[in-house]
């Protein structure tokens, strides 16, 4: 984003140059206007409020692009795992989670000055919104905050206790993804002042969550499969509608970043596309030639993967850089998703492989990519060099501090949630659903209802004397739902 | 009484149905059904993992039909699920004890 400092006091000189511009022609009474207090833009404030819902549907989206990856039995549980997000995450964002990543303080985690949204009003904010309401600002990220723990439902699919995982996302968004907010975008943040680039979240959102749905898929043990079990994807359609809506409401995601509906924001739309297009592509062709067959389920991932990729680059990099990001990430992750196999562990639906792979390779292609031509912030940010990356004339300076970044948010994300994970254990009996729960399924077990009425399901409510309401247990009937043997 | 069981290809059912309905077969149960025979499998990638699919669908059609009628019957089944292919599926037939129409308590021949 432009709030990394220096870039966003560079962008905020252009941003008001164009101002005065348009002001004088209008008159010169108004010029004085202009210099005494920021006024809201209607446009930025336009393309903002539609960043944010869109990126709102991103949880939507990610919900049916995990819900169709896995079995029918569970579900529910899988789209709850989204869709809870949005309804804890938003809360504890108003009552702390946006002071603790955006209030000035330290180079590591905000105050508490905006506690309770106080002082978060429409009128704008010097630093984080110049052009538009500060709420505003804050409800864009918010919606941030919400997909990031969601993200990491993928890997801890199909067995993982859902009082546990509530918990967990609730101190992780507080005590994890704020402070990497923070860091990277926060005033006076430590990466921000570093000058390491995230543009919409690479680090914050996707390396982040990723290294933290491996560290917990490893914490909460593999899935209890038997040898031949059939874990195959139940309704991969599912799976492409979610893949349409991550790729729609990632325009919100990175051109909502530029803060403003301006040539920033175009750039970063133009870059998202072409990237989730060359990585859907490479992926589908990579596919095509191992295994013969496009898989529509290769599609999806590359496309997702191409997304994850720009993230950290959309406003920095030029189109062809995107494109050829989008077939780099394709590659790199498509081989990533095999380490599961070699390494033993349980990342269900590939979180790590794509989030936490893709982001790095994103991050760390920033700082060979990134032009000042494409964004005017990197301009002699501050008095300082021009900043460009090292294929574009820039040395290896930025590459460097990408690096810095991803070691950060690698670190900081392992060992918080393993001390999260490690601690839940502990207190809550331990964060796993039984063995008898993973093997009926979690949507009967944990949520009392099922996705699909199938036939048999029929046949089963037959033998319990119908459906009832209340007092039968439904879990408890289903779990003993064996053939009832025939009458003599 | 014979019962001509006909395990086909999904995608010849419909075949199946009218050629029996060409010989003025009028009953019958059709049941989507999953075997494994000679037809052996295929293998399936899902990010790379391999799943080996080795319980095929199939179309299984049961029809109870008078003795003098099942050379008929058998023909237009084959006649109409035959591809050549290996694949095509099986017919069995089994002797039918008798036959009882619910709703009239009619027996044997006349309940079919």
């Amino acid at each position: 984003m432009k709030r990394v400092v220096g870039v966003w006091s560079g962008l905020g000189r252009v941003a008001g140059g164009v101002l005065a511009l348009a002001v004088s022609a209008a008159g010169a009474w108004a010029q004085e206007a202009t210099e005494a207090a920021p006024a809201i833009d209607a446009g930025n404030t336009a393309w903002i409020l539609v960043s944010a819902a869109l990126v709102l549907l991103m949880t939507p989206g990610l919900a049916l692009f995990y819900g169709g990856m896995v079995r029918g039995k569970n579900v529910l549980n899988m789209l709850m795992q989204s869709f809870v997000a949005m309804a804890i995450v938003s809360v504890l964002w108003a009552v702390a989670g946006y002071s603790l990543a955006f209030a000035k303080a330290n180079p590591f985690i905000g105050s508490f000055e905006w506690v309770g949204l106080s002082g978060v009003t429409d009128a704008p904010d010097d630093f984080y919104a110049t052009t538009i309401p500060h709420n505003l600002f804050m409800v864009f990220q918010m919606m941030f905050a919400i997909i990031t723990p969601a993200l990491i439902s993928g890997a801890v699919a199909e067995r993982m206790k859902f009082s546990a995982y509530v918990v967990f996302i609730a101190i992780w968004s507080l005590i994890v993804y704020a402070p990497m907010a923070h860091m990277v975008w926060g005033e006076g943040g430590y990466l921000a002042t570093l000058g390491a680039l995230d543009f919409a979240g690479g680090t914050v959102v996707h390396i982040l969550s990723g290294i933290s749905a491996l560290v917990l898929a490893i914490v909460l043990g593999k899935r209890k499969l038997s040898a031949h079990e059939d874990t195959r994807p139940h309704n991969l359609p599912m799976t492409l509608i979610g893949t349409g809506l991550l790729w729609v409401g990632w325009f919100g995601f990175n051109a909502g970043s530029a803060v403003a509906a301006d040539g920033l924001s175009a750039n970063a739309f133009v870059s998202t596309h072409l990237a989730a297009a060359s990585a859907a592509f490479a992926w589908m062709a990579i596919e095509w030639v191992a295994y013969k067959k496009p898989t529509a389920l290769g599609f999806a991932t590359g496309a997702v993967a191409g997304l994850v990729a720009i993230t950290p680059a959309a406003g920095f990099v030029g189109p062809l850089p995107a494109i050829i990001m989008g077939f780099g990430v394709s590659f790199l992750s498509f081989f990533a998703i095999k380490l599961k196999a070699k390494l033993g562990y349980d990342d269900t639906l590939d979180v790590f492989g794509v989030h936490c792979v893709g982001g790095i390779f994103g991050a760390l292609a920033t700082g060979l990519f990134a032009q000042s031509r494409i964004n005017p912030g990197l301009l002699a940010p501050e008095g300082g060099p021009e900043i460009n990356g090292l294929f574009f004339g820039g040395g290896i300076e930025l590459l460097g501090k990408q690096a810095v970044g991803v070691l950060i948010a690698v670190v900081f994300g392992a060992v918080m949630t393993f001390l999260i994970a490690s601690v839940l254990k502990l207190v809550m009996g331990g964060i796993r659903a039984s063995d008898e729960e993973e093997g009926v399924g979690l949507d009967l077990t944990l949520h009392g209802e099922e996705a699909y009425n199938s036939p048999s399901s029929v046949v089963e409510a037959a033998h319990r004397g119908g459906m009832s309401h209340g007092a039968a247990p439904i879990g408890a009937a289903a779990v003993s739902a064996t053939p009832v043997a025939e009458a003599p | 009484m014979v019962k001509v069981e006909a395990i086909v290809r999904p995608q010849r059912i419909d075949e199946v149905k009218a050629a029996l309905d060409d010989i003025g077969v009028t009953g019958m149960t059709v049941t989507e059904v999953r075997g494994t025979g000679a037809q052996k499998g295929y293998t399936q990638q899902y990010r790379g993992a391999e799943y080996t699919v080795n319980l095929l669908q199939k179309v299984k059609v049961e029809i109870v039909v008078s003795d003098a009628d099942t050379d008929r019957v058998v023909k237009a089944i084959i006649g109409a699920a035959r591809t050549g292919e290996i694949g095509d599926g099986k017919i069995f037939l089994t002797p039918v004890l008798d036959a009882i129409r619910i709703r009239t308590e009619e027996r044997g021949e006349d309940a079919l």
